[in-house]
C-alpha cells in the first residue's frame, strides 16, 4: 500500500514545485515520482496483507493491477510535453491531479471494504471531472467536463443506494462479511434488497466503465476532453474499473452467479453490437477510439460473465494489451494534430489527418499501424491474445453463443481500424514531415515494441499473476 | 454484530418501523432521480443529485441505528465529505460554463453530438 501513500505526498509536493519559475522540472519529476510508486508497488509482491484497519487487500492481483495503472499514467504522462510550451496551461496542477486520481485508481483496485471502494472511485471521477475541463476556453471541453460531472455524481448516487441496500440486508460492508451471508449466512434483511443492492451497485460501475446501455456519455466525453487526458481516462479509469469489478464478483458475489451473470451476459451482448456498429459510422477518429473504447469494455466484460480462475489472469493481460495500444494510438493522434494547428491549420480530429501520414513519417505509420492491430486482435499483437484468453474463458464455462456474438463483432471492428491503416498507407495527403521530440518517440516506440512482445511471447505477463 | 444486540435499540426509533424509512429513503431518491431525468436547469439537477444523496444517508443512519452498528453513520460521513467536494467541482465547472455561454441551460450544450 507504499503507493498509495507515495503518490498522495507525491502530488502535494507537485502542487509546490509549481511555485518554480521553471516549468521544465515538472514533467521529469512527475515520471520519477511514478516510476517510484511503481517500484515501491511490488514491495507486498507475494504476500496478502490487509493495510488500514483491514480497509485495503494487498494481493498479487491487486499489485499487477496496480502496475498496468501505474504504467499507462506514466506513458501518458511522457506524452505531455506539449503543456510546458501552452501558456494557459497549468502544469503542476494537471500532474498533481493525475497523481491523487492514481490513489483512487489503487484502492478501487484493492479495496476489502465498500466504504474504500466509492472513495476510490470518488476519488477517481472528481479529479477526471476536473481533467475533462482543463481547457477552459474551450466550449466543447466545457460541455465534455458538464455532461461527465452530472451523469458522473448521477451513477454516484445510484451506486451509493445499492451500496445501502447491501449494508442493510449483510449488516456489513466487509467482503468477506458479504461472501458469507450471500453463502447461506445469518440475514438481517430480505433476500429483495440484496438483489437491488447488488443490480444498483453494478449499473453505478458498469457506469464508470462505459458498458452500454450506460455509456452515452462516452463519447461526448471522449471527444471533448483534451486528447491527453482522453488517453488517460480511456486506459487508467477502464482497468481500475474492472479490477474492481473483478475484486467484487469473483469474491463477495460468486454464491448468486445465477443472478448477475445473466444481467451481465445482457450487459455484454449489448455493449458489443451497440459499440461496434456505431464506431463503423463515425467520421472522427478521437469518437471511433471512444466507440473503441466501449466494446473494449465488452470484451473485458466476457471474462466477467464466465468468471473463474482463468478470468484473473484474462483480464489482467487484456487491460495491459489495451492500455499500451490505445496510449500509442492516442499519441500518434497528439502529435498529428498540434503539428496542423503548429502550421495554423484547423485542428482535425477526422480520419482525414492520417491522410498519407505514413509516406513521410514511416515511424508514426508503423507505430499506429501495430497500435490499430493489436486493438482489432490481429496474431502476432498483445491484443490477439488478450482476445484469446478472453474467449477462452468463455469457452470454458460453455457460454459460446456470447463466444459467436463476439468474434462477428471483433470481425465488424476490424473495418474501422483498417480505415485508419488505409488512410496513412494508401490515400493521398499533404502531411509534411513531423518533428517529433526525441523521448517522446521512444515512448511510443516502447509502447509498440511492448505489444509485439507480447503478442509473440504472452507467457511472460500471463505466468505471473 | 449479533442479532442478540436488537435489544441495545432504543425505544424511541423503534417507535418507526424500519420499513417506513426504506420507503421514505426509496420515495426521496426516485424524487431525485426524476430531477436529474427532467430538469433542463444545470444548478436543479445539480440539487437533484443532492437529494439522491440524502436519501441514502438517510437510508444508511435508519439501517445503522437499527442495527446498532457504528459503521453506517460512519459511512455517511464519508459520503458527506466526497459530496463536499463533487459540490466545488460542479459548481466551478458550472460557473465556468456561464462564463463562456452565458447560460446553465444543459439544452445549450450541444456541440458534441454522434
Amino acid at each position: 500500500m507504499l503507493p498509495i501513500i507515495l503518490l498522495s505526498v507525491f502530488g502535494i509536493a507537485l502542487l509546490f514545485l509549481g511555485f518554480a519559475k521553471s516549468k521544465a522540472i515538472l514533467l521529469p519529476a512527475t515520471l520519477l515520482f511514478i516510476a517510484i510508486a511503481f517500484g515501491a508497488s511490488f514491495v507486498d509482491w507475494g504476500k496478502n496483507y490487509m493495510y488500514f484497519n483491514d480497509m485495503l487487500l494487498s494481493t498479487n492481483l491487486s499489485i499487477a493491477f496496480t502496475a498496468i495503472v501505474l504504467l499507462s499514467a506514466f506513458m501518458v504522462v511522457s506524452l505531455s510535453s506539449s503543456f510546458l510550451e501552452d501558456e494557459s496551461a497549468q502544469p503542476a496542477e494537471y500532474y498533481a491531479i493525475m497523481l491523487f486520481s492514481l490513489v483512487g485508481a489503487i484502492m478501487m483496485i484493492s479495496f476489502e471494504n465498500l466504504i474504500m471502494l466509492f472513495v476510490g472511485v470518488e476519488i477517481l471521477s472528481v479529479a477526471m471531472y476536473v481533467l475533462t475541463g482543463s481547457d477552459k476556453r474551450n466550449l466543447r471541453s466545457n460541455e465534455a467536463a458538464l455532461k461527465y460531472f452530472l451523469m458522473g455524481s448521477f451513477a454516484t448516487g445510484i451506486m451509493l443506494f445499492g451500496l445501502a441496500l447491501l449494508y442493510g440486508t449483510s449488516g456489513s460492508f466487509v467482503l468477506s462479511d458479504l461472501r458469507s451471508y450471500v453463502n447461506g449466512g445469518v440475514a438481517y434483511g430480505s433476500p429483495l434488497l440484496l438483489y437491488m443492492g447488488l443490480l444498483l451497485l453494478l449499473v453505478g460501475i458498469l457506469f464508470k466503465v462505459s458498458a452500454a446501455p450506460f455509456h452515452f456519455w462516452t463519447p461526448d466525453v471522449y471527444e471533448g476532453a483534451p486528447t491527453l487526458f482522453t488517453a488517460f481516462m480511456s486506459t487508467v479509469v477502464k482497468t481500475a474499473g474492472f479490477a474492481a469489478l473483478l475484486r467484487l464478483l469473483s469474491f463477495s458475489f460468486t454464491g448468486i452467479y445465477s443472478f448477475w451473470g445473466v444481467i451481465l451476459m445482457a450487459v455484454t451482448v449489448i455493449t458489443l453490437v451497440v459499440s461496434n456498429f456505431t464506431a463503423v459510422y463515425q467520421s472522427s477518429f478521437k469518437r471511433m477510439m471512444a466507440y473503441s473504447s466501449i466494446s473494449h469494455a465488452g470484451y473485458l466484460l466476457i471474462a466477467l460473465t464466465a468468471v473463474g480462475q482463468q478470468s484473473k489472469q484474462a483480464l489482467v493481460f487484456y487491460s495491459l494489451a489495451y492500455s499500451v495500444a490505445t496510449i500509442a494510438a492516442f499519441g500518434v493522434l497528439l502529435v498529428v494534430s498540434r503539428h496542423q494547428s503548429g502550421e495554423g491549420k484547423p485542428t482535425d480530429e477526422s480520419y482525414d489527418a492520417f491522410n498519407g501520414l505514413a509516406r513521410q513519417n514511416p515511424l508514426l505509420g508503423f507505430i499506429m499501424t501495430v497500435a490499430m492491430l493489436s486493438l482489432a486482435g490481429i496474431p502476432l499483437t498483445a491484443g490477439f491474445w488478450g482476445k484469446f484468453m478472453v474467449f477462452t474463458t468463455a469457452a470454458n464455462r460453455g457460454i459460446f453463443w456470447l463466444l459467436v456474438v463476439a468474434v462477428l463483432m471483433s470481425a465488424v471492428s476490424i473495418y474501422y481500424y483498417f480505415r485508419v491503416i488505409i488512410a496513412m498507407y494508401l490515400r493521398d495527403g499533404q502531411t509534411t514531415a513531423i518533428r517529433v521530440a526525441p523521448f517522446y518517440r521512444y515512448v511510443l516506440i516502447a509502447a509498440t515494441i511492448l505489444t509485439i512482445v507480447l503478442g509473440i511471447l504472452p507467457n511472460l505477463v500471463r505466468s505471473l499473476v | 454484530m449479533q442479532p442478540t444486540q436488537q435489544v441495545l435499540i432504543p425505544e424511541v426509533i423503534q417507535q418507526i418501523p424500519l420499513n417506513y424509512y426504506l420507503i421514505f429513503s426509496t420515495a426521496l431518491f426516485v424524487i431525485g432521480i426524476i430531477g436529474v431525468l427532467t430538469r433542463r436547469n444545470a444548478i436543479i439537477i445539480f440539487m437533484s443529485i443532492e437529494l439522491m444523496l440524502n436519501a441514502v444517508n438517510m437510508l444508511l443512519i435508519a439501517f445503522s441505528s437499527y442495527k446498532s452498528d457504528p459503521t453506517g453513520q460512519v459511512f455517511v460521513f464519508f459520503i458527506m465529505a466526497v459530496a463536499a467536494a463533487e459540490v466545488a467541482v460542479g459548481l466551478a465547472i458550472i460557473v465556468m460554463i456561464y462564463r463562456n455561454t452565458r447560460s446553465i441551460d444543459i439544452g445549450a450544450l450541444n456541440k458534441l453530438k454522434w
